[in-house]
């Protein structure tokens, strides 16, 4: 199984590389972009055939290392 | 006095730790990462660098070093447990100190030497030092940018626990005396019991007459100092 996590950034924490991206866009003439946030990705393979039971461990380990929760939101998906 | 300085893979400022301790009487000794056992020390610095080479996050992995174990359990007897940059990073990941740092807000990486507003003297930090003192130590980090809820900050201020802020050299705390971007010109912070002490900039570059700066004798001596208070309580 493969599981897809984007980390994001907590809304109201300011993203320096957004917005630097934000204003580019706007100089370049996409004016109709309003903001440019930036994150991380992390592809986890994992064995087994549970998916239910593989999704939530994969959610302990975003608790627990692969995401800050003072500063980061993140999602699961899975991938194939 | 003997002191604890933990060695994680990637971490670089060991030696001039040690080498600070030295200078004023403390015997320090290097201790890798996966010790699991820091009986016969009474303090703990986590010295700067790339510990585990800040893959993830900063701190992210080394919270999860061996050592972390004994260095959490001293945390919790009161003894001093000290966090410089990376070390900073650390203990805050390890949920040890509120909070997290961030890429600096013009991100681009900082060394020079800065201004630093002493707040509060009830930490492991700032025991040997009287609040209001401005002290110029060097600042050294990308990911020195600290934030935390708004409610976080709220109680670290109520509570006394904002230890440095980054001012111009007449100690006025400004925006423009910001170099990071952090909270409240936050350059370090304390837990509640004041033994488990963060600061961004580098108190053992700065001991020295030829590096520029002494000030950062007093922070370190306020090692034991503070041990001394805990032990005997004025």
């Amino acid at each position: 199984m493969k599981f897809r996590i984007d980390i994001r950034r907590k809304d109201g924490l300011a993203d320096p590389e957004g917005m630097t991206t934000h204003k580019a866009l706007h100089n370049l003439g996409y004016t109709e972009v309003t903001a440019a946030h930036f994150g991380r990705t992390i592809y986890l393979e994992i064995e087994g055939t549970d998916a239910a039971a593989a999704a939530a461990e994969v959610e302990t380990m975003c608790r627990q290392l692969l995401a800050n929760p003072v500063i980061e939101d993140f999602e699961i998906g899975v991938v194939g | 006095m003997k002191v604890a300085v933990v060695v994680f893979p990637g971490t670089n400022c060991e030696y001039d730790v040690a080498h600070a301790l030295d200078l004023i009487g403390v015997d320090a000794e290097l201790v890798f990462h996966q010790e699991t056992n820091l009986s016969g020390f009474d303090a703990v610095v986590l010295p700067g660098g790339f510990a585990h080479g800040d893959y993830l996050r900063t701190g992210a992995i080394a919270r999860f070093s061996p050592i972390m174990g004994p260095v959490t359990a001293m945390a919790a007897a009161g003894a001093p447990v000290i966090g410089i940059c990376n070390g900073f990073q650390v203990l805050c990941e390890a949920g040890l100190l509120p909070g997290a740092l961030v890429a600096n807000r013009d991100l681009s990486f900082i060394c020079k030497p800065v201004h630093l507003q002493v707040e509060s003297a009830r930490s492991a930090l700032t025991a040997a030092v009287a609040p209001g003192a401005v002290l110029r130590i060097p600042l050294n980090s990308y990911e020195g940018n600290y934030v935390a809820a708004a409610e976080t900050v709220g109680a670290l201020e109520a509570n006394g626990q904002v230890l440095f802020r980054y001012c111009d050299d007449s100690g006025a705390v400004s925006e423009s005396a910001n170099p990071n971007g952090s909270m409240g010109n936050i350059a370090g912070i304390c837990n509640d019991a004041g033994n488990v002490a963060g600061l961004m900039p580098h108190p053992e570059r700065a001991v020295e007459a030829v590096l520029g700066s002494t000030d950062g004798i007093r922070l370190l001596q306020s090692i034991p100092t503070f041990a001394a208070l805990v032990a005997n309580p004025r």
